[in-house]
């Protein structure tokens, strides 16, 4: 086996705080050889990219590496000057950072940069290094390179900026790349591209590269050894297939089986219990006072036909010299009472502007909402109100769905207020059990939305929608800012709110797996069209159309479960 | 880009056509133009006639139509005060003012964006400390006090410079310079001093927050990560990033220096537009007062216009629409 | 109460030496202006009180014609400095405080509504703006009381100064809290607590005033107080000037104008102290400002 380019020994880095010294990475080590993949994979916070800022040299003061050893090809670097390091970086280590629209600098092209980037640490000429350029943006597949030598990142999409941003890390034939979540504000196709492009790279220039990630589809995927981290420590390392197969610690196992699989839909996910996190809610206690009287009269609760949106892109006072871009083109889908439907798509697509279409955010521009026997585009004020108490929605961003200002028990209690659902004097009461059933501490109601973590934010989302008592529920990809294990408990409650409280509900998410474990029938949009509707195993199974099939290729899958292994799952679900 | 300025030049026009509603209503319901011109012994007839010879009787539209063609062929009336034409009286005047604002401007913009960049990068250093919390008084003290200190301090104590006025002055065609007279260029020292103070604290507090925040971003990170030297980072990468934001501020800070001149004016006695606007405010010379404003905003449109086509030259997202 | 004292703002606030000095400054000067009859040892506006033989007395010094001695000096008619800047203090505070005031209710009620509302609405104000700002804001305030000196009746003039003032340096002022404002409204108003908000059905007034309102006011919290350092400034400059408070209502400004005639010939104290008085309070409050606006972080424009 090649030596390694780089070893890490026993590092630690600390930040002094006002409530003392924080450790957010803490005796790791591992080593990296030349053309392989070292996924880094744990949940936020938990110290992975700490590691790589530590490792090149970036640390933000505060932050200092208190302990160990960096060395890189038989040098130690960790105790090199600032002057020093410099020359390092870039040189024999190269950097990729998570957001490619911020990475390159607006005011230059993107040949300036490469250029002075090469002339750098090669020292060759402008016309030498402006060849080189091309090439690297060639190899990288930019296409018409010659030509986009001389263009600014804003002419680039998101994907080809994040392989410019590959082309730079490249340019001085540097031994490492740290690579931070390179891929995580990509779409899944732009994802697998990206990633292929890393693995090939890695091969071909025999480029030793730490892959920082939360994703344990892209760490199986892509990475040859895998290192999982968990408050700042390391707890468990090896050959990925090794720790994916046969993991050996607590932590790894339950991570592992937190994440969502395409293949086989399970009743409920299993929890992550490893670090106290496990919480209780109790769903089925608020059925008891849960009014389900009011059955569809036709067996469809939502019905959409025609439904288009339109978004002004170039304003003008002429009307005739306005341009649109149409966000929602003629999509048509019904949803039946009691069921979860999905709607999948990658960003763009349009599968949030139907959702909040149907919550009345938006106007409508044409086509019809129907909800149970009313059509909604119709409705007067009266009728708006009474559809609003009967629709609730979750939102993406835990931390924007909830007004910093208020305390939970106002959030919370908004809904009962507005409404005139119940006399001032049982809000408070309500507010609590509300709190309680999705699993909140009793003193809950009196703090404010920043005491909490993004699971629990969520759950106050919850909470608030089940406020007036809805019959239909939008999730407008309610668990993607968070991590597997929190996502894992999110997924839970809303099963248990269509099992044992009824609901309807729309599922918006961009995450086929857990589409897969959600719904029971899914629509596919792509530009604002509705690509095909099927029942979820038969998607996932047998997808019609050739845009489906080909978004179920590039999912990132953790395993290929044998027969046997599903077969084993469910029974472990119903024993 | 060419549609960005076309219409950025419909907006000037627009802001001038209200600065001159606004001029031109202050001579119609400021005060009655006929008390003004006619003494007290005036007959009814007088009074109307007067009102016909100056379309007094027109709608009101018809007027401010002619008080703006009035005002593009530079008449404005006749000072109540002086009792000579306004547009002869700033003619005489404004060379002073734009001498003075000139160089303070100059001081201002160079000494501004250097210490403004000096104290972005050496942020911790004792220097840029000092530099920072010495602005912050500069922030804090009235023009008015520097003026006098200064006065204090350089003409009554030390006997150094003038203490007013502009020393002699030499005759270039229309244009009288205190350029190039030794006195001239004493009497300008002071009062640049005081005028341009006040404007180079803010361009450097400026200059500084907006390079801090630029070298805070991710691709000052991402360079820096591409080995970059600090010189190259500070001075190509974000130095270049700082000045797309800062230039609009210093066209407005340019406006102000113009404005601001009429303090300086006051305390140095300096005779230019400034300290001749002052003094109509204390009597009410309406027709003087509408003139500078016409003038001013001019200036200020032509400024920010000027602003706008350079950074829309500086900025390629502006330049190349995408 | 004790969340507040447990913060990290007030945590912020006692490890500041500079940001605790000048809080005191302040309070102590603010308290000064709101108690000066009570501390002022005469009255300079009550002719009864005043003797032109103590004209010129210089501080700490007994005069030499009657005896008296004054803390700070006396002026030409024989007011007490110390008085007459208790007294100045009032005004130049009262203007300062009315007039950020006015500019911030101003300010916030058609930033939100341009935020919020969009399309016309936000055209008409922001354009409004727009043409404002491109003009200084102390030369507007000039306008503003050239012009309104020039509708006010000759009798009325000195007693409507103050209030003129007001008006003047408020109206000059609410582009800055309107613009903040409405960039603060248009982060917040695509944030999903707002959708969340109208999903309820809540009607566009209440989302302004219960949601936006209280998110947006840190920002205005940092841009009131530097205004009222502004403010204060622009008042001293414009009494200075002769084109504000009256000198039978002498501010700071006043006061130094008044001050600047006798510097030449050797009576420095009825200068100084005044203008002491005014750069300690500009420095103190626009310190706090500084201060408050790194506490508070946000990105401030």
């Amino acid at each position: 086996m090649a030596e390694p380019v780089l070893s890490i020994r026993n590092l630690t880095v600390d930040i002094p705080t006002r409530h003392g010294l924080f450790k957010p990475v803490e005796g790791v080590s591992y080593d990296i050889r030349p053309g392989e993949i070292r996924g880094v994979v744990g949940e936020s916070g938990a110290g992975k990219s700490m590691t790589g800022n530590a490792i090149i040299g970036l640390l933000d003061p505060p932050a200092r590496i208190a302990d160990g050893e960096v060395w890189l090809n038989g040098r130690r670097i960790d105790q090199m000057g600032a002057e020093e390091k410099r020359r390092i970086r870039g040189k024999e280590i190269g950097m990729i950072f998570q957001d490619p629209l911020t990475s390159l600098n607006p005011l230059f092209t993107v040949g300036e940069q490469l250029v002075e980037t090469i002339q750098l640490h090669l020292g060759v000429s402008q016309s030498e290094a402006r060849k080189r350029a091309i090439a690297l943006l060639d190899r990288v597949r930019i296409p018409n390179p010659e030509e986009r030598f001389n263009q600014y990142p804003h002419q680039f999409s998101g994907g080809m900026r994040q392989r410019v941003v590959i082309a730079l890390a490249l340019c001085s034939e540097p031994s490492v790349i740290v690579a931070d979540e390179p891929t995580t504000a990509l779409d899944v196709s732009i994802q697998a591209q990206v990633l292929d492009l890393i693995k090939e790279l890695a091969q071909e220039r025999q480029v030793g590269v730490i892959l920082v990630t939360h994703d344990m589809g892209v760490i199986a995927d892509t990475t040859d050894q895998v290192t999982v981290m968990y408050a700042g420590q390391v707890v468990e390392q090896g050959p990925t297939d090794q720790i994916l197969g046969a993991p050996q610690h607590e932590y790894t196992k339950s991570l592992i089986a937190a994440v969502p699989r395409p293949q086989v839909k399970l009743h409920r996910f299993p929890q992550v219990s490893y670090g106290g996190r496990d919480t209780t809610f109790k769903i089925e206690d608020l059925a008891r006072n849960w009014d389900r009287s009011g059955a569809s009269k036709t067996g469809t609760l939502l019905e959409v036909s025609g439904l288009t949106k339109r978004f002004l892109s170039k304003g003008s006072v002429l009307p005739s010299r306005r341009e649109y871009f149409t966000a929602v083109d003629d999509v048509s889908f019904g949803i039946k009472d009691g069921e979860v439907f999905g709607l999948v798509g990658e960003s763009g697509s349009g599968k949030s502007t139907v959702a909040r279409m149907i919550a009345t955010l938006y106007p409508v521009d044409a086509g019809t909402i129907t909800f149970d026997g009313d059509e909604m585009t119709a409705m007067d004020a009266a009728g708006l109100a009474r559809y609003r108490r009967q629709i609730q929605m979750i939102f993406q961003d835990p931390f924007s769905s909830l007004n910093p200002r208020m305390s939970v028990g106002d959030i919370v209690a908004e809904p009962l207020i507005h409404h005139k659902l119940l006399p001032r004097g049982e809000i408070a009461g309500r507010v609590r059990e509300l709190l309680d059933r999705v699993g909140l501490a009793s003193d809950a109601h009196r703090k404010y939305p920043h005491e909490f973590s993004g699971g629990q934010r969520q759950r106050i989302s919850i909470a608030r929608a089940l406020a007036t008592q809805p019959r239909f529920l939008i999730c407008d990809e309610p668990t993607s800012a968070l991590d597997v294990s929190i996502q894992a408990q999110i997924l839970n409650i809303l099963k248990d709110l269509q099992e044992y409280l009824g609901l309807t509900m729309l599922f918006i998410s961009h995450d086929l797996p857990v589409v897969r474990q959600m719904c029971d029938r899914v629509g596919v949009m792509r530009q604002g069209k509705l690509v095909e509707v099927q029942e979820t195993g038969a998607l996932f199974e047998s997808p019609r159309s050739d845009y489906t099939k080909e978004l179920l290729n590039l999912m990132p899958r953790l395993e290929q479960l044998s027969e046997d292994e599903i077969a084993n799952l469910r029974a472990k679900e119903t024993g | 880009m060419l549609s960005f300025i076309i219409k950025r030049v419909g907006q000037s026009i627009l802001v001038l056509l209200i600065t001159g509603l606004v001029a031109f209503s202050m001579f119609t319901f400021v005060g009655d133009p006929i008390d003004n011109m006619l003494g007290q012994e005036r007959t009814m007839e007088d009074v109307e006639r007067l009102r016909q010879q100056l379309g007094l009787d027109q709608p009101f539209i018809v007027q401010y139509y002619r008080f703006l063609e009035q005002a593009v062929q530079g008449n404005f009336g006749v000072s109540y005060r002086q009792g000579r034409p306004v547009a002869e009286i700033l003619l005489e005047r404004a060379p002073a003012t734009l001498e003075l604002a000139a160089v303070s401007g100059i001081f201002a913009i160079v000494l501004g964006i250097a210490l403004g960049v000096f104290t972005a990068i050496r942020r911790d250093g004792v220097a840029a400390n000092l530099i920072m919390s010495a602005s912050l008084i500069g922030v804090s003290l009235p023009t008015f006090l520097i003026g006098i200190l200064l006065i204090y301090l350089f003409s009554v104590e030390l006997g150094w410079l003038p203490s007013f006025g502009r020393g002699e002055t030499v005759k270039i065609g229309g244009w009288s310079t205190g350029f190039l007279t030794e006195s001239g260029l004493k009497a300008l020292i002071l009062p640049s001093i005081t005028l341009g103070l006040y404007q180079m604290t803010l361009i450097m507090r400026l200059v500084r927050s907006e390079m801090l925040e630029v070298l805070r971003q991710d691709y000052i990170r991402f360079a820096k990560a591409r080995g970059l030297s600090d010189r190259v980072i500070n001075f190509r990468h974000a130095l270049k990033n700082t000045m797309v934001p800062v230039i609009t501020v210093i066209g407005l800070q340019l406006g102000s220096i113009i404005a601001f001149a009429i303090i300086t004016e006051t305390v140095f006695q300096w005779p230019g537009v400034g300290l001749l606007f002052i003094n109509a405010i204390q009597f009410v010379d309406i027709p003087v007062m509408a003139a500078y404003l016409m003038l001013i905003s001019v200036m200020f449109v032509g400024i920010n216009l000027l602003v706008d086509i350079l950074y829309a030259f500086i900025d390629p997202r502006l330049r190349v629409a995408a | 109460m004790t969340r507040f004292f447990e913060s990290d703002i007030f945590y912020a606030f006692r490890s500041s030496p500079v940001a605790i000095v000048s809080a005191i400054v302040t309070a102590l000067l603010v308290l000064s202006a709101v108690l000066a009859p009570l501390i002022a040892p005469t009255n300079p506006f009550d002719p009864a009180s005043l003797n032109l033989m103590n004209g010129f007395t210089p501080p700490m010094e007994p005069n030499a014609f009657t005896g008296d001695s004054f803390f700070l000096g006396t002026d030409d008619q024989g007011r007490d400095v110390f008085s007459t800047i208790l007294y100045g203090l009032r005004i130049s505070l009262f203007v300062g405080f009315a007039a950020v005031l006015f500019a911030m209710i101003l300010g916030i009620l058609l930033g939100l509504l341009s935020g919020y509302v969009g399309g016309w609405t936000e055209t008409i104000i922001m354009r409004a703006a727009d043409v404002q700002l491109t003009f200084p804001s102390i030369l507007v305030a000039m306008l503003i009381f050239g012009i309104a000196k020039g509708i006010t009746p000759v009798e009325y003039r000195d007693q409507m100064a103050i209030w003129v003032l007001i008006l003047a340096i408020g109206l000059s002022d609410w582009v800055q809290f309107a613009r903040v404002v409405r960039g603060a409204t248009l982060v917040e108003k695509s944030k999903d607590y707002v959708a969340a908000a109208r999903l309820i059905g809540r009607s566009p007034l209440t989302i302004m005033i219960r949601h936006i309102l209280p998110n947006v006011l840190s920002p205005v919290l940092v841009i009131a107080t530097i205004s009222l350092a502004l403010a204060i400034i622009a008042e001293a400059t414009l009494s200075f000037l002769g084109v504000g408070a009256p000198p039978t209502q002498p501010s700071l400004g006043t006061l130094i104008r008044i001050g600047q005639g006798f510097l030449f010939s050797g009576e420095w104290w009825i200068l100084f102290f005044p203008a002491c008085t005014l750069l300690a309070l500009a420095l103190a409050v626009n310190l706090l400002g500084d201060w408050l606006r790194d506490a508070l972080n946000p990105r401030l424009r």
